[in-house]
């Protein structure tokens, strides 16, 4: 689709930077670098990296705005790198070298995190194929009923995209240890003393069904059986929706669980890049006149804007502090139960275990548990964290707190289920007219209640029964409904 | 070629399109569109459209962020950049550019408000004689020698006089073998309107006048642009005196004099003899002012409106901006003179707010 020019010189560095990455043990998929114009790298990046995939007009708008940035000189993109086996990744044309090494550098390290963190080992590996059939069936469509209808439904599926559960894909759930209906029911049927042989006359097998339909006509069946995180596949089974309103609502749930990882480790994977990149730029790869140019680009990539926070910033950080602590041996009962601060900064056991732990902490950690276990209250006084909320009485964002329990539970919180509320369907027959009924678990924040009103409109259209979720706002129980094309709340 | 890309970022602009149209009264209000006035395109601030989702309410809740500063100390201008997605975006936070073309935009503006097609006079008496390439000839100059049709007749001509060798596939064109491209002249009808802007400047017209007088301008233009191949603009200012200006001076002028509107409407005849033939074109007068004018001067207003630059405009149109100083008698007796005339418009425009209701006036008859 798009030309490339991947010159001699280029392909030479790769090659000499993937050996360099090979030496300090990562481990990665293959890498096929190709080298775009802006506009082109536009056009991919506003795809989310994938040119083949489906038509809808947020590319479109995705691709206005990061033009526009362009022209304005407002922000351009370095790297775009695609999680797949072999992995694809995008440099500008327009960079200069020494930028486009240190994008290859920071790609090997993305594309070894892709391959080896824990989280990532659900996704397909073989997603470009799959976006590129996803999109043709819902091209093939839209042909078929209407380019407009289709985007429409697209339309109200991704507004419910960030529905599932998160943490599905990980979990085998044993099934339940094997037991009969029979054997449930005969437990309870009374049965009369028999011996063997006559037990099928004496205690007849009628009776014992009789009890069995009893049992189940009197026992209320919940739907879903269980409350369901996954809203989109409790639609998938339930909605009464077309063949291909199925289909598309499937390829929207696939792309959502495919994307999911990058977001649930976005910190340590960018930390984890940064912290390869600046390693392999200063062995070997950089000329003596590169190393400013170098120099000036990681600095503005982990820079401290002002008040912003920075994810490359703290995730290299922290993978640096668990080194030097793992190195130094400042880990453990005796280290964590010393008090004497000079003795704690001055620990050293020289026991060399960083690297290693590094490699153990990028295979089995997310962004929750990375930053939960890691970010220790010295780190956060280095990387000047705080909280911040806007202030009720003056309508400003203001520093909330510095105190270091609060600012890392507040942060903890904002990654938990990678910032989106929890809501669950607990009954699909609400009513028992089959309305929707939602629940928002509420942990201390409310739903933004214009974002909620106009999403239970799309909810309810694929759903094509008034829905509802049940949440709490500003201290009281409520309940949002859409429900004859009107949005209605009612105190509970 | 068509890139994948085009497709989708014209149906989002379609999405815009029906955005602007929703929002069209505010942004006539508010006129934040002219300075973005480009050639053709104009660049409009639209809210990104976000696509719904159940998300917090980032003014509840509490975000993480970097640097200085001790508890209740405030966070630069505007909310702070938080790097964990979701949870630190509040809605409208992002402003998209969208240039739509002025086409464009007058569409919107005639779906909006409901303006009718124009119905020019003048029809096809002008006309602007365009060369169209439309067939071929055998004589001609090189330059417009038609290279394929050339090749394949000398091809033809080679194979059937059995000259052509598959071996050694040269073809040599001869002169007859020449082929041109030849044109006819097509004749286009083309309307041609000029605007003619009138402005009091006296002291009495303020600054917010002024900018009412712009938005108006602004959305007539657009319109008439839309309507007519050609599009003039003039511009006269006057206070006791009447002098032409250019755009920028006549939005910026501002005299401390009395006010004297037959000068304008003098001045304005005089154009109209010198350079505008109203057999051919279509002459739009518009005046605006606070409706103070000199006691004794609105008669000869009268005279010349119904003498000369009515017969000869296709509509008289005033506006008319209450000031704090003005006594806004003027839109009284031209009502009163011109009750029973379809080729007088006169709208008042109290506020910012009335801009809307003033352009359907102006251009709601179709004239």
């Amino acid at each position: 689709m798009f030309k490339s020019s991947f010159t001699t010189e280029l392909k030479e560095w790769k090659y000499r930077i993937e050996k360099i990455a090979e030496e300090f043990d990562l481990d990665f998929f293959p890498v096929i670098f190709e080298v775009l114009p802006f506009d082109e790298l536009n056009q991919i990046a506003a795809y989310g990296g994938f040119p083949t995939r489906y038509p809808h007009w947020k590319f479109g708008m995705q691709y206005e705005r990061l033009s526009k940035g362009y022209a304005y000189g407002l922000e351009k993109i370095y790297e775009l790198v695609i999680n797949n086996d072999p992995s694809y990744a995008y440099l500008m044309e327009s960079n200069p070298l020494v930028d486009q090494k240190l994008v290859m550098a920071h790609v090997y390290g993305h594309v070894d995190f892709f391959k080896n963190n824990y989280w990532f080992s659900v996704t397909n590996r073989k997603m470009i194929d799959q976006m590129g059939n996803n999109g043709n069936r819902i091209r093939s469509y839209m042909n078929k009923v209407g380019y407009e209808e289709v985007e429409d439904f697209i339309t109200n599926c991704l507004s419910i995209e960030n529905l599932i559960d998160f943490h599905s894909p990980y979990l085998k759930r044993r099934n339940k240890p094997y037991e009969t209906e029979i054997e449930k029911v005969e437990s309870k049927v009374v049965k009369f003393k028999s011996k063997g042989y006559m037990d099928p006359y004496i205690n007849p097998k009628d009776n014992s069904k009789d009890v069995s339909d009893k049992e189940k006509e009197t026992k209320v069946v919940n739907f879903p059986e269980n409350p369901e995180r996954d809203v989109l596949l409790f639609l998938i089974e339930h909605a009464p929706l077309n063949n291909w309103q199925r289909d598309v609502l499937e390829i929207i749930r696939d792309e959502a669980y495919y994307f999911a990882p990058q977001g649930m480790t976005k910190i340590m994977n960018e930390g984890w890049a940064c912290f390869w990149h600046s390693k392999i730029m200063t062995a070997k790869i950089l000329s003596d006149s590169e190393i400013l140019d170098f120099a000036e680009h990681h600095a503005g990539t982990v820079a401290m804007s002002e008040g912003s926070f920075n994810p490359y910033k703290i995730g290299l950080e922290i993978f640096r502090d668990i080194e030097e602590r793992w190195d130094k041996g400042k880990f453990g009962k005796e280290y964590e139960e010393c008090y004497d601060s000079i003795i704690r900064a001055e620990w050293n056991k020289n026991l060399g275990l960083g690297r290693e732990k590094i490699f153990q902490v990028r295979k089995i950690y997310n962004d929750v548990t990375f930053l939960d276990e890691f970010l220790t209250p010295e780190l956060a006084e280095r990387l000047q964290l705080f909280s911040f909320w806007k202030n009720p009485y003056s309508a400003d964002y203001e520093v909330y707190t510095r105190e270091f329990e609060k600012v890392k539970t507040n942060l903890l919180k904002q990654l938990t289920n990678m910032g989106n509320p929890i809501i669950e369907v607990i009954d699909g027959n609400f009513r028992n007219r089959s309305e929707l009924y939602l629940v928002h678990k509420h942990d201390g924040v409310d739903l933004d209640l214009n974002y909620a009103r106009d999403t239970l409109m799309n909810l309810s259209s694929i759903w094509s029964r008034p829905t509802h979720i049940e949440t709490i706002n500003n201290k009281s129980k409520i309940f949002y409904s859409w429900e004859n094309e009107k949005f209605i709340t009612t105190k509970i | 070629m068509v890139r994948k890309i085009d497709t989708d970022v014209s149906r989002f602009k379609k999405i815009v399109k029906g955005q602007i149209k929703k929002n069209l009264k505010k942004y006539i209000k508010q006129g934040e569109l002219i300075g973005k006035q480009g050639k053709d395109l104009v660049s409009i601030p639209v809210p990104e459209i976000e696509i719904p989702r159940f998300k917090f309410d980032f003014s509840k809740g509490k975000g993480t962020g970097q640097g200085k500063g001790k508890s209740g100390d405030k966070l630069g201008q505007g909310k702070p950049q938080d790097g964990n997605g979701e949870a630190g975006e509040t809605p409208g936070q992002h402003i998209l550019e969208v240039d739509v073309s002025l086409g464009d935009l007058a569409e919107i503006l005639g779906e909006e408000l409901e303006l009718p097609k124009i119905e020019p006079k003048g029809n096809n008496k002008i006309k602007s004689v365009k060369d169209k390439y439309v067939g071929i000839r055998s004589v001609g100059p090189e330059s417009l020698r038609h290279f394929k049709r050339t090749y394949r007749k000398a091809l033809k001509r080679m194979i059937s006089s059995g000259t052509f060798n598959p071996e050694n596939p040269m073809v040599v064109p001869i002169r007859e073998d020449k082929v041109f491209r030849s044109w006819s002249e097509k004749q286009i009808p083309q309307n041609s309107a000029v605007v003619i802007y009138m402005m009091d400047v006296s002291g009495s017209m303020g600054e917010e006048q002024k900018e009412i007088v712009r938005i108006e301008s602004f959305w007539i233009d657009t319109w008439l642009r839309s309507q007519y191949k050609g599009l003039e603009t003039r511009y006269i200012i006057h206070d006791s005196d009447a002098k032409e200006v250019d755009k920028e001076t006549f939005f910026r002028t501002r005299e401390s004099g009395g006010t004297k509107i037959s000068s304008a409407y003098e001045l304005c005849m005089k154009i109209i003899n010198d350079e505008y033939n109203f057999a051919e074109w279509n002459v739009y007068p518009f005046h605006f002012s606070d409706g103070d004018n000199w006691a004794g001067d609105t008669e000869k207003c009268i005279e010349i409106l119904t003498n000369d630059l009515i017969p000869r405009s296709n509509v008289f149109c005033y506006g008319q901006v209450e000031s704090l100083y003005g006594s806004g008698k003027f839109i009284k007796t031209l009502e009163e003179h011109f009750a029973d005339s379809d080729d007088v418009i006169t709208s008042p425009i109290s506020n910012k707010d009335d801009i809307y209701r003033s352009i359907k006036d102006f251009l709601g008859k179709g004239k």
